[in-house]
């Protein structure tokens, strides 16, 4: 797969940062990106679960993988994201589909 | 992905499926569907009366898209961990 994999060039630059991984049936997990693939799957080091009490299931998993098709939302460190230059890219890509590139 | 998941092989790992389900194994070879095989599985099973239950399965083949996250088991902590004690609903299920 080349070219501009549905958006996937944003989160390469997030790799390092703490994110916070929210899955679709509520559980969140934060810790850094480690790095995300085609699919965004996601990897993370230093996980901690939000709301530990609740979850103390996975207190022993430091790091792990989670399948792209589970996750709702992806929570970003506001200053890591350019939101200008992200908008540039959207429209541009609006207008001019790379090929092979997912709606 | 093949890359994300080669680190954990030959892992103690921790592996939470879509129906809820928690598992432990020991990660022997996956694909890229993320189809898993694991074996010495454990399925650990929680309570929020009793205890947790950790019940021995064997070799599992599982399925890429009913897992929802594939953890590496640090073994230091899990030894440390009370899991007798810990009395907490089972996680719930991921609706896709």
């Amino acid at each position: 797969m080349t070219g501009n994999i549905g958006g996937l060039p944003p989160f390469l630059t997030l790799v390092g940062q703490p994110v916070t991984v929210e899955l679709k049936n509520d559980l969140a997990i934060t810790g850094v990106l480690v790095s995300v693939d085609q699919f965004l799957n996601i990897k993370l080091d230093n996980i901690k679960v939000v709301d530990e009490e609740r979850y103390p299931h996975m207190l022993a998993v430091k790091n792990c993988f989670i399948r792209g098709s589970v996750v709702r939302y992806v929570q970003l460190p506001a200053p890591s994201v350019d939101t200008a230059l992200l908008q540039d890219a959207a429209r541009r890509e609006r207008q001019q589909p790379a090929t092979g590139a997912r709606k | 992905m093949s890359d994300q998941l080669r680190s954990l092989v030959d892992h103690p790992v921790f592996v939470y499926l879509t129906d809820g389900r928690t598992l432990v194994g020991q990660l022997m070879g996956y694909d890229q569907a993320a189809n898993v095989i694991l074996g010495k599985t454990h399925e650990r099973i929680f309570s929020s009366t009793e205890g947790m239950k950790s019940v021995a399965i064997g070799v599992y083949v599982i399925r890429g898209e009913t897992i929802a996250l594939i953890g590496e088991l640090d073994e230091e902590l899990d030894d440390q961990a009370d899991y007798d004690e810990m009395k907490v609903e089972p996680l719930d299920p991921v609706m896709l």
